[in-house]
């Protein structure tokens, strides 16, 4: 029979840690609502963006009228020879299966892709260990988005191969306050790249996040462009319902909206029903818009992990607090059963101590 | 016809301005607008450079770097990869983006991407003289 004083220990060390556990959840609900603040603020810009593109699709020859081929690079389609993967995963652990998931989903991809060159780029500590493990590092590297100064230095360009798969670069660090220029320069470089051939597609595996209840992990293609306005799914996987199920307890528990906040009315940007002066010619303006727009899709990316990851925080917390009120629950039954235990033994040892005489 | 529009300045990161303005000017590609109420539609690029407005018959001045603008008579939209008020500026900072954009440039190594330090450089400045005008 274990001691009294033995699960009175326990007991207390569990009450620390549900302590913790508790504090990291009112944490993690209250950045995950930061984090959803910013993803509706970024989006009337992405609307805007969309909106102005799709009118100037609309009135610009953006396919050649003899060949049929797409007069901007970044919407010609190749034959797929090295895919780029952009795996964002989060920096920090305690996020329940959170970043697990997303590489699994990554890696389900790498074998849809099998036989292909793939270069990887890595954001969020986890993603880039688990990576790590497996593939080389290439010999070039991108610059890190984690380094705050933009170099001067162009994109190198990269001939040589570590493997079929590598990781072309590494990207730790920037979750915690992520900006648009970072996203911009993470856009920059693949675009180069896209541009040189070196890559003939990109994708994005994500967690998306629209609310605590509507999230899945998605791989979106973001180049080349097929069409404007619309998210080009290769691969999506629900999050398990019982996973969802406890998201939504702990959203409540915590106080967080379930339903996806809503922003402005979509705002109709360039779509009106006039003609336009264009100060430049719109091929020009379609030409300097359409990296913008690629910049913009792995911004929202990005910001969508971010949220996504602080809710799996929050659930993780919330299912442990709950799991560490149950043991606490079980220790004191067991403590108190011991303390009875323990008297009826003195009980029984005066009785027949006093029958003895 | 109304003396005011409505102007929204939105970057990927937040709506910047959402108010009724009498006037702005912005920095377009090819030179400086100025655009009062009733202007004809009109979509432009932004180069760097300052976004000036009345609102309220109060003078507003940002920094803007990159971005397009829509005009239309009754409201002007522009969307610009940053648009900092003079008191946002980090002063410090552009003054040392300058500095290296201008070492980069004057360091002789072929790699440099010229156009972007000149970039760098032509932003920092703006956001340099915004800060100037705050007072």
């Amino acid at each position: 029979m274990a001691n009294i004083l033995d699960i009175r220990r326990r007991i207390r060390s569990v009450i620390n840690t549900r302590q913790i556990t508790k504090a990291m959840k009112v944490v993690s609900a209250a950045k995950l609502r930061r984090a959803q603040e910013r993803t509706l603020a970024a989006r009337p810009y992405a609307q805007m963006l969309t909106s102005v593109l799709k009118s100037l699709v609309a009135r610009t020859e953006i396919y050649d009228p003899e060949t049929g081929e797409p007069k901007h690079p970044l919407l010609a389609q190749r034959p797929e020879k090295t895919v780029l993967l952009i795996v964002v995963t989060g920096d920090k652990g305690l996020a329940g299966a959170f970043s697990a998931n997303i590489t699994k989903a990554a890696a389900r991809f790498l074998e849809l892709k099998a036989g292909k060159n793939i270069d990887i780029e890595a954001i969020g500590r986890k993603g880039r260990d688990f990576l790590r493990r497996r593939y080389p590092a290439a010999p070039v590297q991108t610059r890190s988005l984690g380094e705050a100064e933009e170099s001067g230095e162009g994109e190198p360009e990269r001939k040589e191969r570590a493997g079929t798969i590598q990781i072309t670069g590494e990207h730790i660090g920037i979750l915690g306050k992520l900006e648009f220029s970072q996203a911009r320069a993470l856009a920059d470089s693949v675009i180069k790249r896209y541009e040189r051939e070196e890559i003939d597609s990109v994708y994005v595996v994500f967690n998306e996040f629209k609310s605590v209840i509507a999230q899945r992990l998605v791989v979106e293609q973001i180049l080349p462009i097929a069409e404007i306005g619309e998210q080009t799914l290769r691969l999506v996987e629900e999050l398990p319902e019982e996973e969802r199920k406890r998201a939504k307890e702990a959203a409540i528990s915590a106080g967080v909206g379930l339903r996806e906040p809503r922003g402005d009315a979509a705002e109709a940007f360039g779509t009106a029903q006039v003609d336009y002066i264009y100060e430049q010619p719109p091929a020009e303006l379609f030409r300097a818009l359409l990296p913008k727009y690629v910049a913009i899709q792995i911004f929202r990316a990005l910001l969508e992990s971010i949220a996504a990851e602080h809710a799996a925080r929050m659930t993780a917390m919330d299912s442990a607090t709950n799991n560490a009120t149950d043991m606490i629950d079980s220790l004191t039954l067991a403590m108190n059963r011991a303390r009875q235990a323990k008297i009826t033994k003195e009980i029984i040892e005066i009785v027949s101590g006093a029958a003895a005489m | 016809m109304p003396d005011t529009f409505q102007l929204e300045i939105v970057t990927p990161e937040k709506k910047v301005v959402d108010t009724a303005a009498e006037d702005v000017q912005i920095p377009g590609k090819n030179g400086y607008l100025g655009i009062l109420p009733g202007h004809a539609p009109l979509i432009t690029e932004l180069a760097v450079g300052e976004v000036r407005f009345h609102a309220g018959g109060e003078q507003h001045l940002l920094a803007v770097a990159w971005g397009f603008a829509e005009v239309l008579p009754d409201k002007v939209t522009v969307l610009a990869e940053s648009a900092e008020s003079p008191d946002e500026i980090d002063v410090e900072r552009a003054r040392k983006a300058k500095q290296r954009a201008e070492q980069r440039l004057t360091s002789g190594d072929t790699n440099v991407d010229v156009e972007r330090a000149l970039n760098a450089i032509h932003k920092a400045e703006t956001r340099l003289d915004v800060a100037e005008k705050k007072s």
